[in-house]
């Protein structure tokens, strides 16, 4: 890409419009509404939903494919992060040890 | 909204701050991972910058950087971002009740700065939204407080990431602390046993829905495992159904 045209501009604002649309997308409109009380109750079901399915495919695909083989440095961080995790209850325990099991796996056998 | 008085001030900001710092690295590195790739992926540094302060949204900035570069179509580029960013509409409407009695703009600028992690947390911390004006700016404060933390951490790893693009590797694989991250905060919310039957729908749907395009497969494994647990708890009206971490 050659030099910054205002296209790319206008266009790296609109995403940042897209950002605000979509995080504030039920909360634009005044209008008051409920919910009704079964949808409130199924989105406390929602965050953990969310992490789950951002994590999980993160951790055993490669390339769109389930991996096929137990050799795979995320397989054995992301198990000692978990076991951290309820072991300590703590969130940055849990990256430092589940990192400190990935690097030499990753870097060192080329898992 | 760090920048009002009003609520840098209340107490909860630095509740907020301080319930985010553990999860500070696992940002940091995510930040800095995408900083690396959009400079990588062929954006100029000013561009990569100017996408850092104002897109604030990783999965969004990365899916459209390739359409950028091979000049697709502006509504093409729009509507990924939007695609990719599903997620943020159904939690907007999880915090609906938490932020309607504000005005407008601060409701957007909440919005804006509330991106996966601060959402989880907030979520964590309240389950249900503050009866009283006392309460509801406690809640208030206390979201500043997480969006702020999460907001820094990861504009200043991503200049880094931009500023340091030629000399870290991606093949290290730092971003998979930013997974590790999201992994804990994942433990940490799965203390109920329909939470975890949530999470495990979530996970599976998610690979077996892999192939869409657009991470819509995200937006699917939510509404998937959200309905499933409704029926659950419809066909098992004792099943308890809260726990709070």
């Amino acid at each position: 890409m050659n030099g910054t045209d205002l296209w790319t501009l206008a266009v790296i604002v609109g995403l940042a419009l897209v950002t605000v649309l979509t995080r504030s997308f039920f909360f634009m409109s005044n209008k008051p509404w409920h919910l009704p009380s079964w949808a409130q109750r199924g989105l406390q079901y929602a965050p953990i939903a969310a992490l789950s399915a951002v994590v999980v495919p993160e951790i055993v695909m490669s390339q769109g494919q389930l991996i096929a083989t137990w050799q795979d440095a995320r397989l054995f961080a992301a198990a000692a992060g978990a076991a951290t995790y309820f072991w300590r209850r703590d969130v940055l325990l849990t990256i430092v040890l589940g990192m400190a099991v990935y690097l030499p796996l990753h870097l060192g056998l080329g898992w | 909204m760090f920048f009002l008085p009003h609520l840098h001030r209340h107490p909860a900001f630095r509740e907020g701050m301080r319930d985010v710092s553990p999860q500070s690295p696992g940002i940091a590195a995510w930040g800095l991972m995408t900083g690396v790739a959009m400079v990588k992926s062929g954006m100029s540094v000013f561009e990569a910058v100017a996408m850092t302060m104002t897109v604030f949204a990783g999965s969004s900035q990365l899916a459209a950087i390739p359409l950028i570069v091979a000049g697709a179509p502006a509504w093409v580029i729009l509507a990924t971002g939007f695609c990719v960013n599903l997620r943020f509409v159904v939690f907007s409407l999880h915090l609906r009740p938490f932020l309607m009695h504000l005005p407008l703009w601060q409701r957007l600028g909440h919005g804006y700065l509330t991106a996966d992690i601060s959402y989880v947390l907030f979520t964590r911390k309240y389950a249900h939204p503050g009866q009283t004006p006392a309460q509801k700016l406690e809640q208030e404060a206390y979201l500043a407080g997480n969006d702020f933390l999460n907001w820094l951490s990861w504009i200043i790893a991503s200049l880094v990431g931009i500023a340091l693009a030629n000399i870290i590797p991606t093949a290290w694989g730092l971003g998979f602390a930013g997974i590790l991250c999201l992994l804990g905060i994942q433990c940490s919310l799965a203390s109920s046993r329909m939470r975890l039957l949530s999470s495990a729908v979530a996970g599976v749907a998610a690979v077996l829905a892999y192939a869409l395009p657009l991470k819509l497969n995200i937006v699917f494994a939510i509404a998937v495992a959200v309905i499933l647990c409704l029926t659950v708890e419809r066909l098992r009206p004792g099943t308890p159904s809260g726990g709070h971490a």
